[in-house]
């Protein structure tokens, strides 16, 4: 169990940190023709905006309240009204996502309440969900916003209790969480349609943030993600399946709301935690695992094998959110590595499973610190983290958010059998390619080569 | 900050436009507002002074979702683009912590990592709850003997632009004028070259560029004391007051530090760009006439007859490729006519030009320069864009970073012109960089495939036959 370092310093500094509207807006970008609208001033969105357009090369929707000094003086209330009205008229969004930020919560909004005000002046947009969700960037991280706002999705779309458990026989609902890329959606996706299932995907960005051309040139709200009509036949599904330790709150929800059985999991990678989830699918559909997927398993215990003599106790440093970073504490300890810094942007129940004897909450620098006090060799973390990792000496993996300065970042596929492989297949490339393993050439002191460098004490002597 | 500071702030004697409404009055529309505010403008003009810790107190979003987000280089120090942020906590809003977390959070930058100087940046919740950014600040100073520059600049002030006033108005108020700078040294002394110290005030070295443009300056003779603020050092920022000209570079977004240092310290200024060889060589002779040196006007002359026949001999070939190639111009912080001027030298036509961000006095010049039929376009929303695209027959788009995906998704060539770009164009050698950047993505053979249909398809469909 993995000891908990708490905060300790006044000033972050490289912060690790995405803030928990940010989180929240990433969720709600899973979602089918929705936009997200942060009620804050305009930066929290300008922000928030660049910081997903950087990372995934994609257009990106998201408004703003605009609160200016006179609305967050007096009052912003009129500010969430004005601007649910004005996107419902201009886009006519099938869901509008509606989180805080700590400018709104600082002020003492309700916005719940506002978002009854508001269907009370407009009934006409009243077949338009509003969701709102209460995500100050002073409290949590990128991945508690997204829960918070997935389970709000949940709490808005699945208002009253139901029994229809297993009236849709073939749907399974997934609820994946922020440490999957859109590649790991789609992956997971047609891991579940082996079965021969169907996929319910909450929030599913994979489908709205996989980075392709449409034909459609440009959209005022997400293209793609989960049809909003599909959540509300939640409840119909013979089963959920939970990613992510930091959904588990909005699952108990669903559970509790639906009735609908569950099969949760902390991780999806590294060969134990794909076996368990492989499982669950043939445990619920009653069919057995499909030859394409035994074949896939076989191919990463080959490569398991394959990879351990680079991999085998390597020090590995890793700064992510606490689901991703306990993932991938997983996957390297799985392989004989030995986690020698982990941190955290804030606290999260999983903190305590992650593979490593230590885990802080800090940032960058703390990473830094950490690492080469601890001799590590390998760093996996975002694209801060390359400034961390040039001045430390050592590689480094990118993974989670934001990932900037490479491209393919954003879909690049972690989970399963296939993206587990691929990950042993460069943590250990990038050992190879930064490994010094050999002794440094020494030449003798009596050496008869002329013109070649010679040890340096009888060189001095010359 | 109170409300008639920002009124102050708003009002700038030195634009044209100044007895117009004020464009801070007109208040965001909520649900159908982009751009940046106040804190992302200060941040844009000061964090490239390299030498400095730049702390950002609030919670996460401010920082979290902005640090490292620019190009600026700097030749020197990296501090600059160490992330700091006093990361304010539920706790810390409730219990009233701010002040003190902050105190201590200089403290650490300080011991931590040795700034010539601490900027504190305030943003929308300590300014909300009344921390005392100025007083903790000015405490700090005190106590640990570095200067602490406190930059009120609260994201609810209002827009991106006030928020560089913001910076500027900080930066004169708090640094200007507080230290002298060096003698020239003799080694750097040449026969016949009277050494004039100027400034640069909005420029800031996005991708390196003005590395370009730099070495120029040296061989005219002229010290360039300190660019506000691309490769900038706080020192630098100290001295600007005894230059003998400064000119402004970006816009009128820091028109305001320009001002001042004519009204209080007698520097005249005049604006100008480095983008394009004609505004490149324009400056330059701005600076000669401003001055008064016969010899430097000679010299310049003679720098700019050499420096235009060589680039433009450099540039024949892109010529060929670009000419007559039609754009549509949707700039933010740079300004609009520079960049006009810049494609009109390539040979190119820009048939419309965004002017959201434009002065009425950079509206004048661009009908100066385009003539009165150019097509200005107020609505940035992407449907507009892709609209004015198609209806001018435009072949490239020129946006920001944030536009970038709506061109790209509707398979338009694009060039990125934007505080966050990869490359640097400014001056004479910077045209031979834009003009390859434009060449390589206008006649990029993906445009042709992204657009073409599949081989099975049964008809085309919308969107096929865009631009093509």
């Amino acid at each position: 169990m993995a000891e908990i370092l708490k905060r300790n310093k006044a000033l972050a500094v490289n912060p690790l940190k995405a803030s928990q509207p940010v989180g929240a807006s990433l969720a709600f970008l899973g979602i089918n023709r929705a936009i997200p609208m942060l009620h804050g001033s305009q930066g929290c969105t300008a922000f928030g905006k660049v910081y997903f357009v950087r990372h995934f090369r994609e257009p990106i929707p998201l408004q703003t309240t605009a609160m200016d000094q006179v609305s967050t003086v007096m009052n912003a209330d009129e500010n969430v009204i004005l601007g649910l009205k004005s996107i419902c008229e201009k886009s006519n969004p099938a869901l509008i996502g509606l989180p805080t930020t700590s400018l709104a919560e600082t002020q003492g909004t309700d916005i719940k309440r506002l978002v009854k005000d508001f269907y009370t002046a407009h009934p006409e947009f009243a077949h338009i969900p509003v969701v709102p969700v209460n995500t100050p960037d002073f409290s949590g991280c990128l991945e508690s916003g997204y829960a918070l706002a997935v389970k709000a999705v949940l709490e808005t779309m699945l208002p009253k209790k139901t029994d229809n458990v297993g009236k849709r026989k073939k749907q399974v609902n997934v609820l994946a969480g922020s440490f999957l890329t859109p590649g790991d959606v789609e992956h997971i996706k047609e891991l579940v349609e082996a079965f021969g299932l169907r996929p319910l995907v909450l929030p599913d960005i994979g489908d709205s943030l996989d980075g392709h051309l449409t034909e459609m040139e440009s959209s005022p709200v997400t293209v793609g993600g989960t049809p909003v009509t599909d959540i509300s036949s939640m409840g119909e599904s013979i089963a959920t399946l939970v990613l992510g330790n930091s959904l588990y709150d909005a699952a108990d929800f669903l559970k509790t709301q639906t009735g609908v059985p569950d099969y949760r999991f902390d991780c999806l990678v590294g060969l134990d935690a794909v076996d368990s989830f492989v499982a669950a699918l043939a445990d619920i559909s009653a069919k057995p695992v499909p030859e394409k997927i035994e074949r896939q398993r076989a191919q990463l215990q080959d490569a398991m094998v394959d990879c351990h003599f680079m991999l085998g106790f390597a020090r590995v440093a890793i700064a992510a959110d606490p689901d991703l970073l306990y993932g991938l504490s997983r996957l390297v300890t799985e392989m004989g590595c030995e986690v020698v810094a982990a941190v955290a942007p804030a606290r999260a129940n999983i903190l305590k499973d992650v593979e490593a004897a230590q885990v802080g909450i800090g940032d960058l620098e703390d990473l830094e610190i950490a690492a080469g006090k601890n001799g590590a060799q390998l760093v996996i973390s975002n694209s801060h983290a390359a400034e961390t990792s040039r001045r430390l000496g050592v590689p480094l993996l990118r993974a989670g958010f934001p990932q900037y300065d490479l491209v393919g970042g954003y879909q690049r596929l972690w989970v399963g059998y296939r993206g587990t492989r691929q990950a042993l297949f460069d943590l250990a490339n990038l050992l190879v390619e930064h490994g010094h393993h050999e002794p440094e050439p020494y030449v003798s002191i009596y050496s008869q080569r002329t013109g070649e460098r010679r040890a340096t004490s009888a060189a001095g002597r010359h | 900050m109170q409300a008639k500071d920002i009124a102050e702030l708003l009002n700038e004697p030195a634009c044209t436009h100044n007895t117009k409404s004020k464009s801070g009055c007109a208040r965001p529309k909520p649900g159908a507002t982009a751009g940046g505010c106040s804190f992302d403008g200060a941040q844009i003009a000061l964090l490239p002074i390299a030498d400095v810790a730049h702390i950002v107190h609030g919670p996460i979003a401010c920082a979290g979702s902005s640090w490292e987000g620019r190009g600026t280089r700097s030749s020197g120090p990296t501090l600059y683009r160490i992330g700091m942020t006093t990361d304010l906590t539920e706790q810390d809003v409730i219990m009233g912590r701010g002040e003190k977390r902050l105190f201590h959070s200089i403290k650490q930058a300080i011991d931590g990592y040795a700034p010539k100087a601490v900027f504190v940046y305030n943003t929308c919740v300590p300014a909300l709850t009344g921390d005392d950014i100025g007083a903790v600040c000015k405490t700090a100073a005190e106590k640990f003997g570095v200067p602490c520059i406190p930059v009120d600049c609260a994201g609810f002030y209002g827009t991106k632009n006030l928020g560089n006033r913001i910076a500027g108005d900080a930066m004169f108020k708090y640094v200007i004028g507080t230290a002298e700078p060096l003698p020239v040294p003799p080694e750097a002394q040449r026969p016949g070259i009277t050494v004039h110290d100027v400034n640069l005030i909005g420029e800031y070295n996005i991708a390196g560029e003005f590395w370009n443009v730099a070495p120029l300056f040296d061989e005219l003779g002229l010290r360039i004391l300190c660019t506000l603020s691309g490769d900038g050092r706080f020192h630098e920022v100290q001295t600007m007051h005894r230059a003998e000209a400064s000119m402004v570079v970006c816009a009128k977004a820091l028109l305001n530090v320009a001002r001042k240092l004519e009204t209080s310290y007698k520097v005249p200024f005049f604006e100008g760009s480095f983008y394009g060889v004609t505004d490149t060589s324009m400056a330059f002779r701005d600076f000669a006439k401003l001055l008064n040196d016969p010899s430097l006007t000679e010299r310049t002359e003679a720098l700019i007859a050499r420096e235009e026949a060589k680039i433009n001999a450099a540039l024949d070939p892109w010529r060929e490729k670009l000419r007559g190639k039609r754009v549509l111009l949707y700039t933010g912080g740079v300004k609009s006519w520079s960049i006009v001027s810049a494609l009109q030298d390539l040979g190119m036509e820009v048939v419309a030009t965004g002017t959201n961000k434009s002065t009425e006095e950079d509206k004048a010049r661009i009908r100066e320069i385009m003539g009165e039929k150019t097509k200005m376009i107020t609505d940035g929303s992407p449907k507009a864009l892709l609209g004015a695209v198609k209806e001018y027959r435009a072949d490239i788009l020129i946006a920001g970073g944030r536009n970038m995906y709506t061109a790209l998704k509707a398979r338009i060539p694009f060039l990125d012109i934007n505080q966050e770009r990869e490359f640097g164009y400014e001056g004479y050698s910077g045209m031979m960089e834009l003009a390859r950047q434009l060449a390589l993505t206008i006649q990029s053979p993906v445009w042709q495939s992204v657009r073409k249909a599949s081989p099975w398809a049964k008809s085309s469909v919308p969107g096929i036959e865009l631009g093509a």
